[in-house]
């Protein structure tokens, strides 16, 4: 059974001088499973991925990915480990064009030379197109640069990125927040898209109606804890119930010294 | 821009279109410049109906140019300009240098030292810095010295500012003034002169041209290198977005370090130039010159806030600095016009530069 977990942490604990924002987190994802994260402005969540992903260094605890334990220094580590991820402060240079921003950090080259590796931006433009055409995303002209382009494109680019790279573990955090409805349909379908190719997700989100259609499973955090892991595709869960989980109304009891 | 890109299967995506290069905008200023000056030429009672650049009597050379001048113009802004194609680079990833200026008066003092002659007309040396053993060495080792000078001092400007949080215009300020001040130390304020024919020769060779040589070769270059390689991405990136830069994996600090250390690079490179087509080395070179080589790269349209601009741009930057201070010796007008009139132009491609960004992001 573990060798089906892509994911794990164990007592992942984050302090900020003395604020706790993240305390004893312990958290498993299986292959092809999509979970939810959700909770309240400051409740730990961002800092949670943060750690997963290299941006910072934990206080305390495990990260288990993939059946070994890791210690991502940044979040390239992470990145050529096969985790993706979008940030919730969008990783994008706004002077750069689509191609550019897709491959940040790990240009394709046509000839080797150290930093003054030749760069190969027909290719580039063609795995870009690609990546366009397979997520649906709609972008009037991939050479235009970042800053030209609207709060939801530009999300849209992000998110292109990501799943742009096969990867054995893709992270969004809030993808939707800035976006329109259309932008946030073109999101969601990039997120089907993923859950239908097997990739295991964990989707950030405050709104409810995407994570019921989009998730198998909702983690709740609460300032700084896990409080509940609600399995929303076997049992009867209502939104309601999250949300009482998420207020503080509600606590599971193998939770509950996190109340 | 994009109305009629096409569209597959409802996407709609164009490759190939790009926006109107801003590069653009800054040849049709230097055209402009050249205009008004021809202008005032033809209008300005006092000029008699000369021209800045054409020669249309005394056809001297079977062009209608009036080559002189053009060579003037281009010469000129040389020197400095292969300084700006370093400051383009600092600018773009985000940074400033304020110490070639100083890195140039030291280099050149310490090239110097090593491509002295032991005899002039006959005599010994006598500027002479070292032994006789010191002297008439083989060019290759001031132009080493030079570009090991241009090294260092970029290097520490690139530890200092990628290391401390010391911000870049400080650190560099301290080198500017750490650089003049070695600069006057190494030879306890003398100038150094008398250098070997060959290194004579690095500025002053192929008729003259050889500044103007250096320095388009090295814009080719960097234009290339910053359009066509890894390097040139992650500057960019850098200056555009640096947490994204960090965040996508890029070594932001390494990469800066690399970035200053070739200012520092081109800025000895300068220097060699620079003394030896003056056949000598003085402590006071330089001085300013990191301003000058800063506003070519703004009227180039360098991006003072970083990520934006190129080396064509600042090539044309240069071209229109030379226009200007050629343009105002062809209309006799006083040195401090010219000084007051620079001034004028780096603020109004400041406020340009803030002003199209403003509009980037109001439509963001
Ligand atoms: N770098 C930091 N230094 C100090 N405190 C921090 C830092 N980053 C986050 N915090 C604190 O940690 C707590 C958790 O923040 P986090 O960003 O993880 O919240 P979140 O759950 O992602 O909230 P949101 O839904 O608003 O994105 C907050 O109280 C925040 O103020
Ligand atoms: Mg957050």
């Amino acid at each position: 059974m573990t060798n089906d977990i892509i994911l794990e942490t164990r007592d992942l604990t984050k302090h900020y001088g003395g604020v706790h924002a993240l305390q004893g987190a312990n958290f498993t994802l299986r292959k092809g499973e999509h979970v939810a994260i959700m909770g309240d402005n400051g409740a730990g969540k961002s800092t949670f991925v943060r750690q997963i992903t290299g941006v910072e260094q934990r206080t305390r605890g495990d990260v288990i990915f993939d059946g070994k334990p890791v210690h991502f220094e940044n979040p390239m580590d992470a990145r050529n480990a096969g985790i993706e991820t979008v940030f919730q402060t969008l990783a994008l240079a706004d002077q750069l064009d689509v191609p550019d921003n897709l491959f940040l950090g790990r240009e394709l080259v046509k000839f080797k030379l150290g930093p003054f590796s030749i760069l190969d931006y027909k290719a580039m433009r063609e795995r870009t197109m690609g990546a366009l055409e397979k997520t649906g995303v709609k972008i009037p002209n991939i050479r235009g640069t970042i800053e030209r382009m609207s709060g939801g494109q530009r999300q849209c680019v992000a998110i292109a990125r990501t799943a742009t790279f096969h990867s054995k573990l893709t992270i969004m955090d809030e993808p939707t927040a800035a976006l329109g409805v259309q932008e946030t349909a073109q999101v969601e379908n990039i997120i089907r898209t993923l859950k239908e190719a097997g990739e295991p997700l964990i989707l950030i989100s405050h709104n409810m109606r995407q994570v019921m259609d989009l998730c198998d499973r909702i983690v709740v955090f609460r300032r700084g804890r896990i409080c509940a892991n609600l399995d929303i595709k076997n049992n009867d869960i209502t939104g309601e119930d999250v949300v009482a989980y998420i207020t503080g109304a509600k606590t599971q009891p193998e939770y509950a010294d996190a109340a | 821009m994009s109305e009629t890109s096409h569209g597959i299967g409802g996407l709609s995506f164009d490759a190939k279109k790009r926006a109107w290069p801003n590069e653009m905008n800054v040849f049709i200023a230097l055209i402009a410049i050249i205009v008004i000056f021809e202008i005032l030429g033809q209008v300005l009672p006092y000029m008699k109906g000369q021209s800045l650049l054409f020669d249309f009597n005394t056809n001297r050379d079977g062009t209608i140019l009036n080559m002189v001048r053009l060579k003037i113009i281009i010469l000129q802004v040389s020197i400095i300009g292969i300084i700006a194609i370093g400051s383009t680079q600092v600018i773009i990833s985000g940074g400033i240098d304020l110490s070639p200026g100083s890195i140039v008066g030291l280099t050149a003092m310490v090239a110097m030292s090593f491509a002295q002659t032991a005899l002039v007309n006959g005599n010994p040396n006598p500027k002479a810095i070292f032994g006789e053993a010191w002297m008439d060495l083989p060019v290759i080792v001031p132009i080493v010295v030079a570009i090991a000078v241009g090294t260092f001092a970029g290097l520490v400007n690139g530890l200092l500012v990628a290391y401390t949080r010391i911000p870049p215009f400080i650190a560099t300020l301290g080198m500017m003034v750490a650089a003049r001040g070695a600069a006057k130390w190494w030879s306890k304020g003398q100038p150094i002169s008398f250098p070997t024919e060959p290194f004579g020769a690095i500025g002053n060779g192929m008729s003259g041209w050889s500044p103007v040589v250096i320095f388009i070769g090295l814009a080719i270059l960097f234009h290339f290198i910053l359009k066509y390689t890894v390097y040139g991405k992650h500057t960019y990136a850098i200056g555009s977005n640096e947490d994204a830069a960090r965040m996508s994996g890029i070594k932001v600090d390494r990469h800066k370090v690399l970035v200053y250390t070739i200012a520092g690079i081109l800025a000895g490179l300068s220097a060699l130039v620079l003394a030896s087509k003056n056949l000598t080395a003085q402590a006071g070179m330089g001085v300013m010159y990191e301003l000058d080589a800063i506003a070519m790269t703004v009227i180039g349209g360098v991006s003072l806030a970083g990520g934006r601009g190129s080396i064509v741009g600042t090539v044309l930057g240069a071209l229109i600095f030379g226009v200007i201070i050629s343009g105002f010796t062809y209309l006799r007008l006083d040195a401090y016009y010219q000084e007051m009139v620079k001034g004028v132009i780096i603020v109004a491609a400041v406020v340009l530069d803030q002003w199209r960004r403003q509009r980037a992001a109001a439509r963001a």
